[in-house]
């Protein structure tokens, strides 16, 4: 799972708290979904090595409200990488130059002295920007009510022992349920290719026993869903996950589509024998 | 110093504030505790199932309780509306709980048992919460665990492909389902996919970046809301007949808490200025292992998951003002306080006893890191112990966050930590059917005053959640409705267009103002006061000086508050400042209650009621008892009322962790 | 039948189109490019292989029906492949109206970017080539109907045609690279477990066939073939 590692922009300094920097900041600032956007440059100064990015963007808005200026608009909310909230290409990167992590856990001494940093929304068709930094990302919950669930209504549920499940699918399970929705891989994705979240969620509910009643139907309808919203198609790059904050790994793509050939042969021959 | 108990400091009797005469019956059932819920669940009238479709219900807020009261209430046949403030009901902050959920399957055969698991609770809760409530939240739990294990949530399993469990927060009993550390998570994702099906199915319309901010009231039953759609601005009235509020706790009165940056309290407190009376407000809970504060930049706290106590020692230096390295500081000038203090439970006291105890010797002066504010939590024995492998099994992804936060490799030197204001027990007061003092507005969750009396324990928070939205609105809410005959109600009705006005004037107000200062420089400043005197430790001084300052920073904001933009688009800074001036409110509600309460219990430390070991004293005497406010106008002191709390199979003791 | 037909309308069933075209003609190179190294045992013998190509299958086919067969299986791959390439990168492109402004990458393979240019250079070279070899009509220097062998030298000894053949080369190579392990994603037949033997073979694959097209042209440049 995580690792202490940096992509390598700069490395982590231990005991440099109190640091500050002078950063330039060129943002995306679009007045609302119709209007045109562009790129908008601020000085960000005395910026502490101990904020979180958010922090510093917090900071550039409360000096931007006093000088009568409207705020750069940025979604966020538990700020600790898990609500899958915050988003934003950071300098070229979904989430920026750390791995493993969201925007709102990304750190300012991860950044040099002086330097420019440049800070998109995600850009994607099915993700239309909504006001500066915030994008609508309303097509992911889509692909999840097209099949990503297990239909099991309140109260008729066996006990929760009574079905084994091997320790290996549990933790495989759980590997590809950690996605948390934030999109950087759309963002990040030469083509803005949903495939490495509607995979996790076909990857999660595949692994487990209960998941294997509608597995067919699930994959056939997310893929659809998936087409539907506009995403791109995948060229198997691997940019979505080098950006996951949670470290999916493209291997659920392989698995998807597997999922999805075998749904199509069994439906064609369901198709053949009730013909027959 | 064992002081003797001052009766209640603040003058709150009804009468002398024309408070209205209200009966607070929490209409528990009578019969044995095991058999009250089954016998309600059979008294309670059903919904046939050709009408439930005639029946809307507005839900506001999609974690835990939300999301499982919106899905099941949806498969039964209702029309459910749901509404949530983040551009996904996927991302309420139910799914930042790491811990566990707790349930009394007793699969470990180590003992458990519900009624175990109702003890536990009831005495965790420091005997201020209801027998028959915690004893239906135990015995629902089992049902919960089973049905998130059906929805496809990954929990932890042992080789034999049954579930793990782990012993939790200082539990006897190994009884805490989990998820690797986002348990959290994987219960609000099952919870939210059975939402998404019933989304998808078009039996719920979904709201989200929406924001409720007033509820309706018409002919004294809760008949609708008023939502602000966040992208647009557009006010529009929405009917029902039932509203359920499960907008979470009100943590960020506090401006730094470990909650996310949006929770707020703005759907509680509106429904508590129509009506509903809020009850408990002072038990806050404050969890001891967060991540500290480096600077007045910080814009929240972040938890580390309280299993770290489990392995990690907790220090201080011996002397005040030692500022050495922490390894440059030999053993013997050490203080290892819990350790010393406690020695039966050692660093495993419950998060009140080790949250104040850390405030206690950062107090005097021998806190470490940034202002003071830390003590260290060191696994150096640990890992000298079990090597660091093993460490790194059990706390790797914590070790990582806190890595990724302060920048330093906890497994070379020891981690800071400081309490954080984590949880609210207090909340809109409920009966036993979750409904609220005005018929038809329910409240779940941590939005409730809840289960938890005057202290939560570890991972019991998602099971009241879970339990209040999958097993207990379904059926209650169906009985207030095959009860109710309701009329027909329309957004034409004089009580929609009183409140949607009120509602417009108010955002105008809010963005009219444009004064001199920021919104978030109010909320710190609110934070700041209720940190320092409505804290981790609280006296009646303390509380008189915060209920004197909070409503002249709250008749500040109205005067000086600069919100940028329109109301026609998305506009965080209106948001925002619609949740402080709330918070600003709501601030002196706390206060008040917290000066009314002068015993210690649970997460309320009175520092004038101790124990000779400077524990926590209850006074059961005259505090055996839910407070429950009602608002009078801002301006106002609120009305007290009580509902006496009766044990009467958990009898009350002092808790003792020496 | 209609579940297929269904999957052909969704992106991931256009990549599996390009998936099983990819095979179809990922095995051919492998025997055209194992063929064109007979060139080293000589005119004869290397002009007798192409001739046995055209007999192939006797008596069951008849003198070219075969090839042709295989032909058109080719072509047949190579329109599909193309189609189907066409139809996703539109949707790709289509599916990011506004660029950014500053965008990196981190773990992408060059190979893995420069798939739809590798495919362009491969598409202009095997008209190129089929016009130079297959029909002569583009061939610098003498063709000759039936010699084979002759062909490829005379071709091969003008610079700029080995220099083209290089470079398409080059770019088949790292078509293949990325190519033959997308190959076994987009059929999921990868999983974590042989994730690194399929990255090996693409890369073997890449190795032998690009570097196997080079070898031809690059005996007939240094004189080892003449």
């Amino acid at each position: 799972m995580a690792t202490l590692a940096s992509r390598g922009a700069t490395a982590s300094h231990d005991g440099d708290a109190g640091r500050t920097l002078n950063l330039t900041l060129q943002v995306w600032r679009q007045k609302n979904a119709t209007s045109a956007g562009k790129m908008v440059t601020y000085e960000a100064k005395g910026i502490s090595v101990d904020m979180s990015f958010l922090e510093m963007l917090d900071v550039v808005n409360e000096r931007l409200i006093a000088r009568g200026e409207e705020p750069i608009a940025f979604d966020h909310d538990c700020r600790e990488g898990i609500c899958g909230m915050c988003g934003m290409m950071i300098n070229g990167i979904a989430h920026g130059p750390e791995r493993a992590t969201t925007a709102c856990e990304l750190y300012m001494r991860h950044f040099r002295d002086g330097e420019t940093i440049t800070i998109e929304p995600w850009r994607a068709k099915a993700f239309p920007v909504i006001k500066d930094l915030v994008v609508d990302r309303g097509a992911f919950d889509r692909i999840i009510q097209a099949g990503g669930y297990i239909t099991a209504p309140t109260g008729g549920a066996r006990d929760a022992n009574a079905i084994l499940v091997p320790k290996a699918d549990a933790d495989a399970a759980f590997d590809y349920a950690a996605c948390i929705s934030c999109g950087a891989c759309v963002a990040m994705c030469p083509n803005a290719s949903a495939m490495l979240f509607t995979a996790a969620k076909v990857a999660h509910l595949g692994h487990l026993p209960q998941g294997q009643p509608e597995r067919d139907d699930r994959v056939l309808r997310m893929v659809e869903q998936m087409d539907v919203e506009g995403f791109g198609a995948c060229t198997n790059i691997g940019e979505c996950a080098a950006v996951c904050p949670k470290e999916i790994p493209m291997d659920v793509i392989s698995y998807m589509n597997r999922d999805l050939l075998r749904a199509t042969r069994r439906k064609d021959r369901e198709a053949k024998t009730s013909n027959e | 110093m064992a002081t003797t108990i001052a009766p209640p400091t603040v003058d709150v009797s009804r009468r002398a504030l024309g408070g209205r005469d209200i009966v607070l019956d929490a209409k528990i059932p009578s019969g044995p505790i095991e058999q009250k819920w089954e016998k309600h669940q059979f008294e309670m009238k059903l919904v046939n199932p050709a009408n439930k479709r005639k029946f809307t219900i507005l839900i506001v807020g999609s974690g835990l309780a939300g999301a499982s009261a919106a899905a099941t209430l949806a498969e039964l046949g209702y029309h459910v509306t749901c509404f949530c403030y983040q551009d996904s009901p996927r991302r309420a902050h139910s799914i930042a709980a790491q811990g566990g959920i707790n349930a009394a399957k007793n699969y470990r055969n180590d003992g458990d048992s519900v009624y175990r698991l109702f003890y536990d609770t009831v005495k965790g809760g420091d005997f201020r919460s209801r027998e028959a409530n915690v004893y239906r939240l135990a015995q629902i739990s089992v049902n919960i665990i089973d049905q998130c294990v059906a929805q496809g949530v990954p929990f932890a399993r042992e080789y034999g492909g049954l579930l793990d469990n782990r012993s939790f927060g200082g539990a006897q009993v190994s009884r805490t389902f989990y998820a690797r550390g986002q348990t959290g998570q994987q219960l609000l994702l099952g919870a939210y996919s059975a939402l998404s099906r019933q989304i998808g199915l078009g039996n719920v319309d979904m709201y989200p970046r929406h924001e409720m901010l007033d509820l309706v009231v018409v002919d004294g039953a809760a008949r609708g809301l008023i939502a602000r759609d966040l992208v647009t601005g557009e006010i529009t009235p929405y009917v029902a007949d039932a509203v359920v509020l499960a907008s979470g706790g009100y943590g960020n009165v506090y401006y730094l808490s470990t909650n996310a940056k949006g929770c707020n309290v703005t759907a509680d407190w509106r429904a508590y200025k129509r009506g509903a009376l809020f009850a408990n407000p002072c038990y806050t809970q404050i969890h001891p292992t967060c991540i500290p504060v480096t600077g007045d930049h910080q814009s929240k706290l972040t938890l580390m998951s309280e299993s770290l106590r489990n392995d990690g020692r907790v220090w201080v230096p011996a002397k005040a003002g030692d500022t050495r390295a922490p390894h440059q500081i030999p053993e013997r000038e050490r203080d290892y306080f819990l350790e010393r203090k406690y020695p039966s439970f050692g660093n495993l006291v419950p998060r009140d006893v080790a949250s104040r105890n850390a405030k206690e010797v950062c107090d005097e002066g021998r806190g470490v890191g940034p202002g003071g504010r830390g003590v260290y939590l060191d696994f150096a024995d640990a890992i000298k112990r079990l090597g660091k492998r093993v460490i790194e099994e059990r706390y790797g992804n914590l070790f990582d966050m806190y890595h990724k936060i302060t920048g330093e490799n906890s497994y070379e030197s020891p981690m800071r930590i400081y309490p954080a204001i984590h949880y609210t027990m207090g909340g809109l007061w409920v009966d036993y059917n979750l409904m609220s003092t005005i018929p038809g507005l329910f409240v779940a969750g941590e939005a409730n005053f809840s289960d938890h009396g005057a202290n939560r324990l570890g991972a019991s928070a998602l099971m009241q959640g879970l339990a209040d939205g999958y097993f207990i609105l379904p059926y209650t809410i169906g009985d207030y409705l095959a009860n109710a005959k309701l009329p027909k109600a329309e957004t034409t009705h004089p009580a929609f267009a009183e409140s949607e006005a009120e509602v417009h004037a108010r955002v105008k107000r809010l963005l009219g103002i444009k004064g001199e200062r920021t919104v978030d420089s109010f909320h710190r400043e609110l934070g700041h006061i209720m940190w320092d005197y409505c804290g981790m430790a609280r006296t009646d001084a303390g509380l008189r000086h915060a209920l004197a300052q909070i409503p002249q920073l709250r008749e500040e904001f109205w005067q000086n508050v600069n919100v940028m933009g329109e109301n026609t688009e998305l506009n965080q800074s209106l948001e925002k400042a619609g949740r402080v001036a709330d918070f600003l409110e709501l601030g002196e509600l706390i206060c008040t209650d917290a000066l009314n309460r002068t015993e210690s219990c649970g997460g309320h430390f009175r520092e004038e009621s101790q124990t000779a070991d400077g524990e926590a004293l209850r006074d059961d005497e005259h505090f055996s008892h839910v407070s429950a406010w009602e608002y009078t106008g801002v301006a106002n002191t609120p009305a007290l009322h009580k509902e006496p709390l009766e044990f009467e199979y958990v009898h009350p003791s002092q808790r003792s962790y020496v | 039948m209609a579940a297929t037909v269904a999957l052909y309308r969704t992106s991931i069933g256009k990549k599996t189109v390009m998936a099983v075209t990819g095979i179809i003609l990922y095995l051919f190179m492998i025997l055209h490019i194992y063929g064109n190294l007979k060139v080293f045992e000589g005119r004869e013998k290397f002009n007798a292989y192409s001739d046995y190509l055209r007999t192939v299958g006797n008596p069951i086919f008849f003198r070219t029906e075969l090839l042709w067969t295989i032909r058109v299986v080719l072509l047949v791959s190579v329109i599909l492949h193309i189609v189907a390439a066409v139809q996703l990168t539109q949707r790709s492109v289509a599916s990011r109206p506004v660029r950014y402004v500053n965008k990196k990458e981190t773990d992408a393979t060059f190979a893995s970017r420069t798939m739809r240019w590798g495919g362009l250079v491969i598409f202009f070279f095997i008209i190129y080539h089929i016009l130079d070899l297959t029909l002569g009509t583009a061939h610098s220097g003498t063709y000759q109907q039936g010699d084979v062998y002759g062909n490829v030298v005379s071709g091969f000894s003008h610079w700029y045609v080995t220099a083209f053949y290089l470079l398409a080369m080059l770019a088949l190579g790292f078509h293949l690279y990325h190519g033959v392990w997308s190959m076994f994603q987009t059929l999921g037949i990868n999983r974590r477990k042989y994730n690194r033997f399929f990255r090996g073979l693409a890369l073997v694959s890449a190795v032998l066939i690009g570097g196997g097209g080079c070898v031809v042209p690059l005996a007939i440049l240094t004189g080892i073939v003449s």
